[in-house]
């Protein structure tokens, strides 16, 4: 063994080193989806964090660039039950990120389920264990953590010539997003994180994005107080932060949940169609509500999944419909919030 | 949207006899919807022919009936139960091709019976070739190009190399891949006849291609989910039964992942499938990606049995509840308790199904994988790692020394193997070879036996060795959701070097071994006990515990026992589960030969045996010791000796006289036995491979009585004696019984009884015992006997009404025979007769000959009042139904010649008309019988040869018993003529006589259901 994983109640998890050396600190936190490992380790809404794979062979297929949801890897580091895949270990070396496999991960998981997500560290080479928990138990909790200066894009860019024109408030956001947007026939402005709403405004965009991204949503006041003074101005659709963002700046609370979500398989019910959609999740905190502006809810622990504020014109969604990985089942979420803010944009 | 209200009794359609491509997955997938509609609260019947079925058991439904799967027979079902609605999703193919004939003949809206989980529409959808190419395209896939063919003459331009699929056949059977003119031409024809609608398929091939399967489940509110991906190691071109197979798949991207989840979607929505699951296949070309849909199963099948098990996601439960309408989040996933079925499962662990076949058993058949299954059995390993799962699925085959199969060795992998799995495969390979530590052994998936002979030692001081260095399995559960939510699962299999769960609480419990892959001689019959054995133990009080590996069967539902381990039946992960179950006793009388190999290290490691101990089962299995004891008895056998070489062999021959029979000892299904008439007939010293082999003298001619009796170490109740149609010679397994017996007088059948209980108690029996006599000239001979469930037990159950297991059970947990309250006399007032159904069609090149090796597949059961009623129906039951008139064509041997003329004499009575070879022919003529002489292929002579004839259908039975002293080739051709014209062929002229007198004297008796035959026999 040339690595181990520790969590801050001292659980130690021999491993071995397939990628960087070194330290890594981090909310150790799992997910389920059991393909999709490159799209999750380019995902910035993993910043600050240890990523831990449930599904048991990770890496079989490769890399490949048109994968990355971002230009790099906000994730600290990778515990895999193996690393099935040369490719995909010297992606990980090459990037400097710490990676083990040989973990235990259903026990890291088990124990995550009990504790709630832990900090940790993942170590590749020689360290003192006991040592290494001192600092685990230095480093701060993600309560609290706002970190979407770190993943937001520094200047504004414009992709995709289609006739809608849709500003996207990039708080780390997925390129799947951009990219599905794009397909449903919009012009995407992606703007930082800190644009001011006057700013969103003059653009005169038929909607707005806000996107996903890390941290906890409590501790971005600003971007709140933007998307309150948004909302009602023009329509607008959040995604997971995005989602805590709208529910925050629409008067709601923030919790953050024992371990969160995070996969590709869980069920949502959207209540006005009565249907379930299998979606993609990444999130650890999530909006309180019961609403009638609760618009999704978790089937598996009735958690408030998306919102629906028609007065305002605005929606969101707790979860992934850009998919990246995961499930196509919420693709139209996004059509259709192109489609509709098009059409009334061309009827005005 | 809760269930259906307007519907009040569900009829369900099993699947009928195992044979190959539908096996006892059907059991449970209808045993499990049965339990959920009655939970329901719906009034269940239930049409099975299969003894052996779970389902079929008096209590699973409120009427069962063992009548003929064919159209008038479920139709006599329907006229009588009048339900309100067909559910043909769970029975196999066999149920939706009955229930859609029943539909287009219009017989369902007659009687106001409503098809319910695939109304007619979507099943010809899926079902059509041509419905299907179009629905397909409907949204923007596609299928290999093809050409519906319903004569040879729609050939011309077909593009080779192509793939031949005959419509609505079984496993894709008489179909297969084509690269000639000529091979395209034998094949269509072969498929023709094959298709009961006289259509195939010729299509582009995609040989080659990487080969998917996904699992969909879809409800009334259209929602759609995936439960399990499953990807085929042999790629396309194998037939996917035949395919070494991993769940979920392993060497797709996630888009690439998503875009066979988006097709499968939208195809199942295409094709209209509402309520229920299906299985869609699909075709990719692994450089471009290109993607070709295969074809979908619009009901539960073998790969949804599979798909069930590797993630825990009970698909037949759940289609049964779909088809009564409730909608998926409707319905709670049965592991967390607190989610819904609208979920995917998502797996910490890999799954992989190993195929197991049964070459061995048809010399002269083809052993190349094509696109007819041809794999009798399945084994499924669940490990951490790819390689930890096959390596236990590849070992869980129990294969026979030196029985020839694909993926034999890890140095025997196929070509097209993805590398990704070659390069995974290597590596465990090259660890082992490489001598890596322990534990890095065990976690790559190499049992102690493997790494005892890498090491040149002892699977013994392998294991010291592991346990010294504390190197001990974890048990982890399969719970759908890789423990993200809390579940109450009770579904485990090992792992090495991790933290597990922990051990049970300490209480009363019992391990029963299941009884590993199905293969001939071994199947459904011990699941069947199984199942029982656990549902006993846990009403007596005890805490139950399932091991086997075989993801078709009932006893590997996690509903079935109080925890499952999902294990190879080795002795190293038996010995690892009675550790740390610490359980009250062992049960392995139930699970056919696979727990008695593991009976004496159990007994060796202290692990208390239930039941007949150990010394029981070596007396009767060492025939030596048995030949000795039957003496003591003052029980007649058979001369015997026993050999070691050809020259032994041979010198019991002359002592005892020829023919002689010659076995091995702890063998199933008659593995490797034969008659042998003359000295040339003995095996040579490599075939004997220097095992301690039986000679004993074949007693030609005799009756065989196979006996179930029931003994508490003391007294013996006998349960059963089914007397064979059949002659001694023909393996029991695939010969026809009868109960009671139809020919034995009361002094016989008192001898039997006498033999019985001389015996059971000498051997030292608690629970079962079947014993094999043989009745020549007045005189009785034991054969063997098994201190163990045997095959007929399922049979003979459900024939006398008691339910024999659970007598067993209740036996070896130490009630005496006096308590049970058996009935002191067997009361059934009809006759039921068991008969075999053969795989022959699957295997051209082998004899369709029965002989001692035994080589059925399944079984089919049928009583009536009389026997040739019953004979008659079990006949159709079997898919051989006998012609009432017509052509009858007769070759006996030699030796029946002088019989045969009688039975003649009743065919022509009977408006027959006599076709014969030469010999037969004049042998008839002289006895002053009308009879047209044919010539046999080699023989001189005009017109058409009795091949010919019988291929092109101008015969309605066939009559032709083999020449002994070895030269049973003769026949072979016209035998093998009458199987693909499908025929009856009989093949012994006891059979004959049966069936003529079943021509003459059935009578017409319609449909009864067991529970009214109890009632009939109780009042």
């Amino acid at each position: 063994m040339t690595g181990f994983l520790v969590l801050e109640d001292g659980s130690l998890f021999p491993g071995r080193q397939v990628g960087a050396d070194g330290v890594a600190f981090g909310e150790a936190v799992f997910t389920t989806a059991m393909s999709g490992y490159q799209e999750i380790a380019t995902d910035p809404s993993y910043a600050e964090q240890l990523v831990c794979f449930t599904a048991p062979m990770i890496g079989n297929y490769g890399v490949a660039e048109r994968r990355d949801e971002s230009g790099g890897v906000a994730a600290r580091g990778f515990l895999m039950r193996r690393a099935g895949g040369r490719e995909w270990c010297r992606w990980l070396a090459e990037r400097g990120i710490v990676a083990l496999d040989g973990i235990d991960t259903r026990s890291v998981v088990l124990r995550l389920r009990a504790g709630g997500a832990l900090r940790a560290a993942a170590v590749a080479g020689e360290a003192d264990p006991d040592a290494v928990l001192a600092e685990v138990r230095a480093q701060p909790a993600m309560a609290g953590r706002a970190l979407v200066a770190g993943v937001s894009a520094g200047e504004p860019a414009r992709v995709g010539a289609g006739p809608v024109e849709i500003a996207l408030l990039d708080y780390g956001a997925k390129r799947s997003i951009v990219r599905r947007l794009v397909a449903a026939g919009a012009a995407v402005t992606i703007l930082p994180y800190d644009t001011p709403a006057t700013a969103v405004l003059e653009l005169s965009p038929d909607g707005v994005l806000l996107s996903n991204g890390p941290g906890d949503p409590a501790a971005l006041p600003a971007q709140v107080a933007v998307v309150r003074d948004l909302l009602g101005r023009v329509p607008i659709l959040g995604i997971c932060l995005g989602h805590q963002l709208l529910g925050l700046a629409a008067g709601l609370e923030t919790r953050k949940l024992p371990f969160g979500h995070r996969g590709a398989n869980h069920p949502v019910l959207e209540r006005a169609s009565g249907r379930v959609l299998v979606t993609s999740q990444n999130h650890g905190f999530a909006v309180e509500g019961d609403g009638p502006e609760v618009s999704h809810v978790s089937l598996y622990d009735g958690t408030v999944e998306g919102l629906e504020l028609p007065g305002e014109r605005a929606r969101s969604v707790q979860f992934h419909p850009e998919a990246g990985p995961g499930p196509h089942d919420a693709w139209p979420i996004l059509e259709r919030f192109v489609e509709e803010v098009g059409r009334v944009a061309a009827a005005a | 949207m809760p269930r259906r209200p307007d519907l009040h009794s569900i009829c369900v359609i099993g699947a009928g006899p195992i044979v190959i491509g539908q096996a006892c997955e059907f059991d449970y997938s209808g045993s499990q919807a049965l339990k959920v509609l009655r939970e329901d609260g719906y009034r269940t019947v239930v049409v099975n022919s299969n003894p052996a079925t779970i389902m079929t058991d008096p209590g699973f439904a409120d009427r069962t009936y063992l009548e003929p799967l064919d159209p008038e027979g479920v139709a006599a079902v329907l006229e009588r139960e009048r339900p309100d609605a067909l559910l043909p999703t769970l029975g196999g193919q066999t149920a939706l091709n009955l229930a859609s004939t029943l539909a287009a003949e219009g017989v369902l809206d007659a009687l106001g019976v409503e098809l319910i989980g695939a109304p007619l529409d979507v099943i010809r959808r899926a079902e059509d070739r041509e419905l299907f190419r179009a629905t397909v395209e409907s949204v923007g896939l596609r299928v290999p190009t093809s050409r519906i063919v319903t004569s040879a003459d729609d050939l011309r331009g077909v593009a080779l190399p192509a793939v031949v699929r005959p419509a609505f056949t079984l496993g894709g059977h008489g179909g297969g891949f084509v690269a000639t003119e000529e091979e395209l031409l034998a094949q269509v024809e072969r498929g023709l006849a094959e298709s009961p609608i006289g259509q195939v398929l010729v299509e582009e091939s995609v040989r080659g291609w990487d080969e998917f399967e996904l699992e969909v489940m879809r409800d009334r509110a259209d929602n759609v989910v995936i439960v399990c991906s499953i990807e085929n190691l042999d790629p396309m071109g194998v037939h996917t039964g035949d395919s070494v197979t991993v769940a979920p798949q392993m060497t797709l991207s996630d888009e690439a992942y998503q875009e066979l989840r988006d097709a499968a979607a939208a195809i199942i929505r295409a094709v209209g499938v509402e309520t229920g699951g299906s299985n869609i296949q699909f075709a990719r070309d692994r450089e471009t990606g290109e993607m070709c849909v295969i074809e979908m199963n619009p009901r539960v099948s073998r790969s949804s049995a599979l798909a069930s098990k590797a993630t825990g996601y009970p698909i037949a439960k759940v289609a049964a509840k779909l088809a009564v309408g409730y909608t998926l989040d409707e319905i709670p996933n049965d592991l967390t308790r607190t989610t819904p079925a609208s979920f995917e499962p998502t797996l910490d662990y890999v799954v992989v199904k190993v195929p197991r076949f049964a070459f061995e058993k048809f010399p002269g058949a083809d052993h190349t994988l094509g696109t007819q299954m041809k794999s009798v059995g399945e084994a499924m390993g669940i490990g951490r790692t790819f390689t930890e799962a096959f390596l236990k699925a590849h070992r869980s085959r129990e294969l026979d020394p030196g029985a020839p199969t694909p993926w034999a060795t890890l140095d025997d992998l196929p070509d097209g193997l993805h590398p990704w799995f070659r390069e995974q495969l290597g590596e465990a390979r090259e660890l082992l070879a490489a001598g890596a530590d322990l534990l890095e052994l065990k976690r790559a998936g190499w049992s102690d036996a493997a790494i005892a002979t890498a090491r040149g030692t002892s699977e013994e001081a392998v294991r010291a060795g592991r346990h010294a260095a504390g190197i001990r399995p974890s048990y982890r559960h399969v719970d759908s959701c890789a423990a993200e939510v809390e579940a109450s699962s009770n579904y485990l299999y090992s792992t090495w070097g991790e933290d597990g769960a922990d051990p049970p609480a300490p209480r009363r419990s019992v391990v029963i071994l299941g009884s590993g892959p199905n293969r001939i001689g071994q199947g459904i019959e011990f699941d069947y006990c199984c199942v029982h054995a656990a549902r006993t133990y846990r009403e007596l009080g005890y805490e139950t515990v399932m091991v086997n590996c075989n993801p078709e069967t009932v006893s590997t539902d996690y509903d079935t026992s109080d925890r499952l381990y999902f294990e190879p039946l080795g002795e190293e992960e038996v010995l690892e589960i009675c550790e740390r179950e610490q359980p009250v006793g062992v049960v392995i009388q139930f699970g056919g030969q696979t727990p008695l190999r593991l009976a004496r290290t159990l007994e060796d490691a202290g692990v208390p045996i239930l039941g007949t101990p150990f010394e029981a089962i070596d007396l009767a299995e060492d025939r030596e010791r048995f030949g000795t004891l039957c003496g003591e008895l003052g029980l007649a056998v058979p001369p015997w000796g026993m050999a070691r070489t050809r020259a032994e062999a041979l010198a019991i021959a002359e002592r005892v006289g020829f023919p002689v029979l010659v076995r091995p000892s702890y063998v199933l299904g008659g593995r490797d036995m034969r008659v042998c008439y003359g000295p040339d007939d003995i095996p040579c010293d490599e075939a004997l491979r220097g095992a301690s082999i039986l000679v004993d003298r074949f007693l030609e001619g005799a009756v065989e009585i196979d006996v179930d009796a029931l003994c508490d170490g003391v007294g013996v109740h006998v349960a059963a004696i089914m007397q064979h149609v059949e002659e001694a010679g023909v393996h029991s397994g695939d010969s026809s019984c009868v109960l009671p017996p139809a020919s034995l007088s009361p002094a016989e059948l008192d001898a039997v009884r006498a033999a019985t209980r001389r015996l059971a108690p000498a051997l030292g029996v608690v629970g079962l015992v079947n014993v094999q006599l043989a009745l020549q000239e007045g005189e009785l001979y034991v054969i063997e006997a098994n201190p163990r469930a045997s095959r007929t037990v399922p049979f003979a159950s459900k024939a006398i009404g008691v339910n024999l297991v659970e007598a067993a059970c209740r036996l070896s947990a130490g009630a005496r025979l006096h308590e049970l309250e058996l009935p002191t006399r067997p009361t059934a007032a009809e006759v039921s007769v068991k008969a075999a159904v053969f795989p022959f069609a699957r295997f051209p090149g082998a004899d369709p000959l029965l002989g001692p090796e035994m080589r059925s597949t399944g079984e089919v059961m049928a009583s009536a009042a009389d026997f040739p009623t019953a004979f008659a129906k079990a006949e159709r039951a079997a898919g051989r139904p006998l012609p009432p008139g017509g052509v009858a064509f007769v070759s006996v041997r030699d030796a029946d010649k002088p019989a045969v003329t009688e039975l003649a004499r009743r065919l022509v009575a009977l408006g027959f008309r006599l076709t014969a070879t030469t010999g037969t022919a004049r042998a008839l003529a002289a006895a002053g019988l009308a009879v047209e002489a044919v010539r046999k292929v080699g023989e001189e002579g005009d017109g058409p040869s009795v091949v010919d004839r019988i291929r092109r259908g101008r015969c309605d039975l066939v009559v032709n018993t083999p020449q002994g002293g070895g030269a049973r080739v003769d026949g072979y051709q016209i035998r093998e003529a009458a199987l693909a014209a499908r025929i009856p062929c009989i093949t012994t002229l006891a059979v004959a006589d049966a069936a003529v007198e079943a021509i003459a004297r059935a009578g017409d008796e319609g449909a009864l259901s067991l529970q009214e035959r109890v009632e009939a026999r109780t009042a």
